[in-house]
């Protein structure tokens, strides 16, 4: 048996989706922008995938912009704002330090064009301080731009707060929302935002589908020019089986948020208490009070994260420290790094994500097997250490 | 593994001889692919080698993993190779690798994932004694692409845990058995050089390193005559002829213009008044040299023992007679003459194939 606890890097499809991508594959491969049958057909399916999307963000449909996924979901947002503030003079864009890398690479290429980009702090818990917010916002920030849970430590911020803040300055507010949608309840006029990212293989859909939510009203350029798609603001063939797959993820996640969040909350909670409990030296990084419900990230003092990785995998569990650079190393969390952690515990600060498929069993099995495992990489290092004197 | 056909073949020898193999492979140094922070298409190495190190394990069904010893590669190995280079000497990185990382750090995380021992891609031979009870490195059996020079400083305990599969191979029948698994790599140029400076550009690699190695001293010859001026001494290295930047100059022995000039090669680095000293071919030689941290494979010798000594990884191992003294020390005296004995290579005893010992010349 094999188990899967890295549901943040992505999910595995719902038995529904899998159905649904396979008969779009087959059937509905008119190109939707085509005027007879088959190209109707696939627009329908397209516009019922986008009522769906919007249903479980509370937004209108005519506002959901399909995308490749959440990459280029926040390129388009930040890009897009970019472009299309530049003439008004503002040149500034803030985000929080602990950003997934679409966000804050696409900040490193427009800082290369000119762009002020500045890094909002966050405290030991993960949390943005709307105080600093409102302290480096100038009349000249375009955009602000927050993550709403952290995708290593789950930790949820406060963005309806934040947006209140940047708008106040007439600065637009992102959200990238790619580990809270299909989560936890989600709406965006309740947010307060202007624009927001999601992405499908994160609640159980398939890859290569997310869309941008763009408020009414909110000028955007494109940042993908051709043909007159997605109402002439996403151009490129519409990857259609892939959007009706996100739909019906949407509507199984909706259906089922209240149970299911409970139920995986409850999961995280007895892998996380097993953990403490079973294994000395180890600690929750983050805000437990304020988290997405399938994530805890644990730190084992004394313990290389990378190598307690690959002995787990060994063992048939497969977890992650949440980003890895391009050759599939770990390199040192970013996140845990703006949190003001220590290298020793940044090295050694492991995340365990469930979801859908996850159950209690296997959750005792990784508990069975952590103190062992440890037991065994802590045994090693201290060898080594008397070895070298 | 490296992404080599050497290592994969192992790989693939030890995972067809029935025995549960873990792949690993190691990223000593940035591998984004990026310079200046965009990244440049097409002529990356390194990302291209653990690509190709995943393919071939996927390839033979085994599972396959990248640690990350940036941290450890540059403290313990790039470190040592440039403060060797501002100190006038000649580093070794690949043995210093094998030693402290390779059978170090890599085998103790290893270790960590229920592994018995460690097998990589040397062209070496490990065997253990009976009547001894050591373990005994032995040269490959391809003797131009033998590597157990850069293995000399393996302890017992190292030796104990290592395998080479591809020891006994000649090079054509490691390629030859690539091809017939028809992995990725069976037509993979062999690497070349030292890894981490793919342009093989040393001085500027120590320079960027250690900016201060930069600083400027005089060449001169044997009786301290000034022949020019030089920008720091760990652009030389001795034996070294090209470079020296003395072609405009008049024959420093005054002969008559026009006459042929004898070449000049570095004879030796002096890191005290920043001194290149050059001279003549024939006053590289040397019949004695003294080497320090020395490792007995084999039993430490009591007395004065006949062996052949390899100065370089490229060179004949010479017939020399080796004595032990204090402290992991030993001394070499050749029996005939050796040009460019090296401060920072390594210089390792043979007794036929057998590795005795060695350590790194004074």
């Amino acid at each position: 048996m094999r188990v899967y606890f890295d549901y943040n890097a992505t999910t595995p499809l719902a038995p529904e989706v899998a159905e649904a991508v396979a008969v779009a594959t087959r059937d509905l491969f008119g190109n939707a922008s085509s005027v007879h049958h088959f190209g109707q057909q696939a627009k329908a399916a397209l516009d019922e995938a986008r009522s769906a999307i919007a249903a479980l963000v509370r937004a209108d449909p005519s506002e959901i912009v399909f995308t490749s996924g959440g990459t280029e979901a926040d390129n388009f947002a930040i890009r897009g704002a970019a472009d299309a503030l530049e003439s008004s003079g503002r040149r500034q864009i803030i985000a929080s330090a602990i950003e997934h890398e679409a966000v804050l690479n696409t900040l490193k290429s427009l800082a290369r064009r000119g762009w002020q980009t500045t890094m909002l702090p966050v405290d030991q818990t993960g949390i943005v301080s709307p105080d600093r917010l409102r302290e480096l916002l100038t009349d000249t920030t375009a955009l602000v731009s927050v993550m709403h849970a952290n995708n290593e430590i789950g930790t949820i911020q406060p963005i309806a707060e934040l947006a209140t803040i940047a708008h106040a300055r007439g600065a637009l507010m992102h959200t990238d929302a790619v580990q809270t949608v299909g989560k936890i309840p989600v709406d965006v006029r309740a947010l307060g935002v202007d624009l927001l990212s999601l992405s499908a293989h994160k609640f159980n859909g398939p890859k290569g589908a997310g869309a941008l939510w763009i408020k009414r009203g909110t000028r955007l350029q494109p940042i993908l020019t051709g043909g007159k798609h997605e109402r002439n603001r996403r151009a490129g063939t519409e990857n259609v089986p892939a959007i009706v797959g996100m739909g019906v993820a949407a509507r199984l996640a909706a259906a089922k948020m209240a149970a299911e969040s409970a139920r995986v909350a409850a999961l995280r909670d007895r892998l996380e208490d097993g953990i403490l409990r079973g294994v000395p030296g180890t600690a929750v990084n983050g805000d437990p009070r304020s988290r997405v419900p399938n994530t805890t990230n644990i730190s084992f003092d004394h313990v290389e994260a990378e190598s307690l990785l690959i002995a787990l995998d060994l063992d048939g569990v497969a977890v992650s420290t949440g980003s890895a650079c391009s050759s599939g190393t770990l390199e040192p969390s970013h996140v845990l790094r703006a949190m003001g952690y220590p290298a020793g515990r940044v090295q050694s600060s492991l995340r365990f994500s469930l979801g859908l498929f996850s159950t209690a069993e296997e959750v005792d099995r990784v508990i069975t097997l952590l103190p062992r495992l440890v037991d065994k990489l802590r045994g090693l290092t201290r060898k080594t250490a008397v070895a070298r004197g | 593994m490296s992404g080599g056909v050497d290592s994969s073949v192992a790989a693939a020898l030890l995972a067809d001889e029935g025995h549960d193999v873990i792949g690993l492979s190691m990223q000593l140094y940035d591998a984004s692919g990026q310079r200046d922070g965009l990244p440049a298409f097409g002529g990356c190495c390194t990302l291209d080698d653990l690509h190709d190190a995943r393919r071939v394990a996927a390839a033979i069904n085994i599972p396959h993993y990248i640690l990350n010893f940036e941290r450890q590669f540059n403290e313990q190995v790039v470190s040592n190779f440039v403060s060797e280079y501002t100190a006038g000497r000649t580093p070794l990185p690949c043995a210093r690798c094998n030693s402290d990382l390779k059978f170090a750090t890599l085998v103790e995380r290893a270790r960590g994932f229920g592994a018995d021992a460690v097998a990589t891609g040397h062209y070496a031979r490990v065997e253990h004694h009976a009547a001894s009870n050591r373990y005994l490195l032995k040269r490959g059996i391809d003797p131009a692409k033998d590597q157990s020079y850069f293995l000399f400083s393996l302890t017992q305990e190292q030796l104990a845990h290592a395998r080479f599969p591809v020891g006994d191979r000649p090079k054509d029948a490691v390629r030859e058995y690539a091809r017939r698994l028809a992995l990725p790599v069976a037509d993979k140029p062999d690497s070349q050089e030292i890894c981490f400076i793919p342009d093989d550009d040393y001085a500027a690699f120590v320079t960027r390193h250690a900016p201060e190695a930069e600083r400027r001293g005089s060449i001169v010859d044997e009786s301290g005559r000034v022949l020019g001026r030089h920008a720091g001494i760990h652009q030389f290295t001795v034996g070294q002829r090209k470079g020296l930047g003395l072609s405009g100059l008049a024959d420093p022995a005054g002969s008559s213009a026009g006459a042929p000039r004898a070449p000049l090669y570095v004879l030796s680095l002096r890191p005290a008044d920043r001194a290149v000293v050059v001279g003549p071919k024939s006053a590289l030689e040397r019949t004695t040299l003294a080497a320090s941290g020395v490792n007995w494979i084999a039993a430490e010798p009591q007395a004065p023992q006949r062996i052949t000594a390899q100065i370089r990884h490229r060179h004949p191992a010479a017939a020399a007679t080796v004595r032990a003294t204090s402290d992991r020390r030993a001394e070499v005296v050749f029996d005939a003459p050796q040009s460019a004995v090296t401060p920072g290579q390594a210089v390792v005893f043979y007794e036929g194939d057998v590795v005795v010992g060695g350590g790194w010349i004074d």
